[in-house]
């Protein structure tokens, strides 16, 4: 039976869904913002270093879990795969409210101007769909700067020179900084590299109706324990339902988009809480599920009128499935350089981002976060053997010692690393589950070599004594940064959806994620899909005041 | 079949064993030997070492836990130690000198061994998942049954008690 009719479905609230829901609803829409996992708050932090979203060995701690969920990973051997969301060949991303947000490190970066526009600035690629974005930094601008200061960003960017224009500076300045921070910046004033304090979207003060960071350890795979990390699970979703015009709905998975006879989208069906199916009706459809989530759902949305899929006419969906190739070094240090003040990361350079002599791209490089004792563990320099007495000595000596410098260099987009549904395998809901194929461009390796290389040379000035290498591995990319697979471009033939995310020739339908990035920076990318978010509801809202977006 | 992986194997979580015995999947045999294989991975030394900090404790557990799919690998594993234990030198593996212990291990981690459970479950894959538990049990929480009073975290100088917030103390808040 159907669920009374509202005027927007939104599917997932994460990054994306939950700024669409607000926007929405504050202009007077009624909203159903579905979301697969349940809402934590603070007082779900557990600090469990062996369960959380970043070391899950022992499982996800926000989800999802291992019993229901699976996908189908298919090896650059042909050889296929069925693997829970606890390992790594998943890419998993976490499933509650807020999404990734949760439990993120929470990095607030603007692309570059050049990220934008990366075919126009290097050429083509062979292998890869490079392409330019639809649109610039220059539009984007003003919603950069209202992610920062709706969701809440702290940092000082002003000595990074390579950076684009902005309208209006970060509202919160950077927290103190570590130990490692002064060290490496002055290491990066030798070298005459541009180091700054990277904006992250973490209160350091009094905002927002929260308090600031206590810089404790436990901070990215983590709830933070006094909320000073800023998603849309704490900002922008408790604004939507505050409207009255927004339910959400949550453990709610869902299962297809619907459309009728005539092409349009005319709702969303789904498994409630209880399991049940549901079909709730709804003028128009956002999907925010994430760039493999998201395609899932369309591509198992299909009828007579779309047989392969919505948005699919010209095989795009799903496509150019990108992450990051993370890359960098880590250098092992005479005296102690840990001091314990979270979150650990902190200062970055942005001079290897473009510009690097024969190599397209590049990547933003910083410290990393706090890698904790079981974390350290899992890794050690070539020569030092990984267990016995020599290891544990090498533990001991170091764990207070290590610096790690890395970044995520910017992804060549390949055509055939992409999201499909499996044709046999089903989760827990008898849904098709994704199903994950391809390989990274060789031409990231390269670069990752390169910028790994830069990583070390700053560690050595900063006195390390030894430093190796952190490269990235030729498989598929996808994981917290995963983006791409609905491109969003000006020919239909050769993307998902416009420069507003909405589907091409599907007037109410909205693809709004990461999954519309054309490239993905060389950056964490939440507070770009959260920028894309507040432009494409500012179309959806001026679009449905003239036609309510009915067929 | 591939279908009912994951949740399949769950089930009721329940003992493998009896009643009598304190551990939850291993018999006590294999726990001894999972006991010093562990303490040569990480040995005692001016700091205690694996066997001390309860990473078989930790294993154990684990097993009747996320880790219940390796329970046959486990199983397999530490009757085919063993099994190479004798072979090498006439003696299962708890009772030969710490020097053959690390013999042992090394024969295991290059894979050359033989011995009939090492036809089903390569030595090296074995090698591998019990060198990345025993991390996880010692330098791991303590609440997962391993690193018993923070010994591991003591011996790298964690400051402790940690840095905690007063949220968890907001009475103000119900449920």
């Amino acid at each position: 039976m159907a669920l009374a009719r509202v005027n927007a479905v939104i599917v997932g609230a994460g990054a994306a869904g939950g700024i669409v829901a607000k926007e929405l609803a504050e202009a007077g829409l009624t909203v159903v913002l579905l979301e697969r996992g349940k809402w934590y708050t603070a007082f779900d932090c557990r600090k469990d270093d062996l369960r959380n979203q970043r070391t899950s060995l022992l499982g996800c701690s926000f989800g999802p879990d291992d019993d229901r969920y699976r996908r189908v990973v298919v090896g650059p051997d042909g050889q296929e795969r069925i693997v829970a969301p606890s390992e790594g060949a998943y890419n998993n991303n976490a499933a509650c409210v807020g999404g990734g947000t949760f439990s993120y490190g929470a990095m607030g970066w603007r692309y570059l101007e050049k990220d934008f526009r990366m075919r126009s600035t290097y050429g083509a690629v062979a292998g890869s769909t490079l392409e330019d974005w639809p649109i610039s930094y220059q539009d984007l601008e003003p919603y950069y700067t209202k992610a920062e200061w709706e969701i809440g960003v702290s940092g000082d960017d002003t000595k990074n020179i390579f950076k684009g224009p902005r309208s209006r500076p970060l509202p919160m300045p950077p927290p103190p900084p570590s130990r490692e921070h002064l060290i490496l910046k002055a290491a990066a004033e030798r070298l005459k590299l541009h180091a700054f304090d990277i904006p992250m979207l973490r209160n350091t003060v009094q905002y927002n109706g929260r308090g600031a960071c206590m810089r404790c350890r436990w901070c990215v795979g983590f709830a933070c324990e006094v909320d000073a990390k800023c998603g849309t699970h704490n900002t922008v979703i408790p604004r939507a339902l505050k409207t009255g015009n927004c339910t959400l709905r949550t453990e709610c998975v869902a299962k297809e988009i619907l459309t009728n006879g005539q092409g349009w989208v005319t709702g969303v069906a789904y498994f409630d809480e209880r399991g049940r199916l549901q079909e709730q009706p709804a003028d128009l459809v956002v999907v925010s599920a994430s760039a493999t989530e998201t395609p899932r759902l369309l591509l198992n949305s299909r009828s007579r009128l779309f047989p392969n899929g919505l948005g699919n006419r010209y095989d795009w969906v799903g496509r150019n499935l990108q992450g990051h190739a993370y890359s960098g070094a880590y250098g092992l240090m005479e005296t102690d350089t840990y001091d314990d003040l979270g979150p650990g990361a902190s200062i970055a350079i942005c001079d290897y981002n473009h510009g690097n002599p024969g190599l397209v791209g590049g990547a933003m490089l910083c410290n990393e976060f706090i890698r904790l004792p079981i974390q350290f563990a899992m890794l050690r320099p070539p020569g030092v053997p990984r267990w016995g007495a020599a290891h544990k000595d090498f533990m001991r000596h170091f764990f207070n010692r290590c610096i790690a410098v890395h970044g995520p260099v910017q992804e060549m987009p390949v055509f055939d690393s992409r999201v499909q549904v499996d044709p046999r395998v089903v989760d827990g809901w008898g849904i098709p589950v994704a199903r994950l194929s391809g390989a990274r461009h060789p031409q990231d390796l390269e670069v990752a070599n390169y910028i790994s290389g830069k990583a070390a040379a700053w560690l050595k000035e900063a006195g390390a004594i030894t430093t190796w290498p952190k490269l990235p591995g030729q498989g598929l990319s996808g994981g917290q940064h995963q983006a791409g697979t609905c491109r969003m471009g000006n020919d239909p033939r050769a993307s998902v959806v416009n420069r507003y995310c909405q589907v091409h020739d599907m007037a109410n339908l909205f693809v709004v994620d990461g999954s519309v990035h054309v490239t993905n920076g060389g950056f964490n990318p939440a507070l770009t899909i959260m920028a894309v978010a507040y432009m494409a509801s500012e179309h959806i809202v001026q679009t449905w005041k003239g036609t309510r977006m009915r067929g | 079949m591939q279908v009912a992986v994951v949740g399949a194997a769950a089930g009721p979580i329940v003992s493998c064993v009896g009643t009598s015995n304190p551990w939850r999947c291993l018999i006590e045999d294999e726990a001894r030997t999972l006991e010093a294989l562990v303490d040569r991975i990480i040995p005692a030394d001016q700091d205690p070492g694996a066997a001390w900090a309860g990473v078989a404790n930790f294993i154990d557990r684990q097993l009747v836990g996320p880790y219940r799919r390796l329970q046959k690998t486990y199983r397999q594993g530490l009757t085919g130690t063993n099994e190479t234990s004798a072979a090498m030198f006439g003696k299962r593996f708890p009772a030969l000198s710490r020097e053959q212990q690390d013999e042992v291990l090394r024969a295991l981690e290059s894979g050359q061994v033989s011995g009939k459970s090492w036809k089903q479950l390569p030595a090296k894959q074995f090698f591998d998942l019990l060198v990345s538990h025993t991390m996880q049990g010692f330098y791991g929480d303590p609440r997962h049954g391993g690193n018993r009073e923070r010994v591991s975290w003591k011996m790298l100088r964690l400051p402790f008690p940690p840095v905690r917030g007063r949220m968890q103390d907001d009475l103000t808040k119900t449920s």
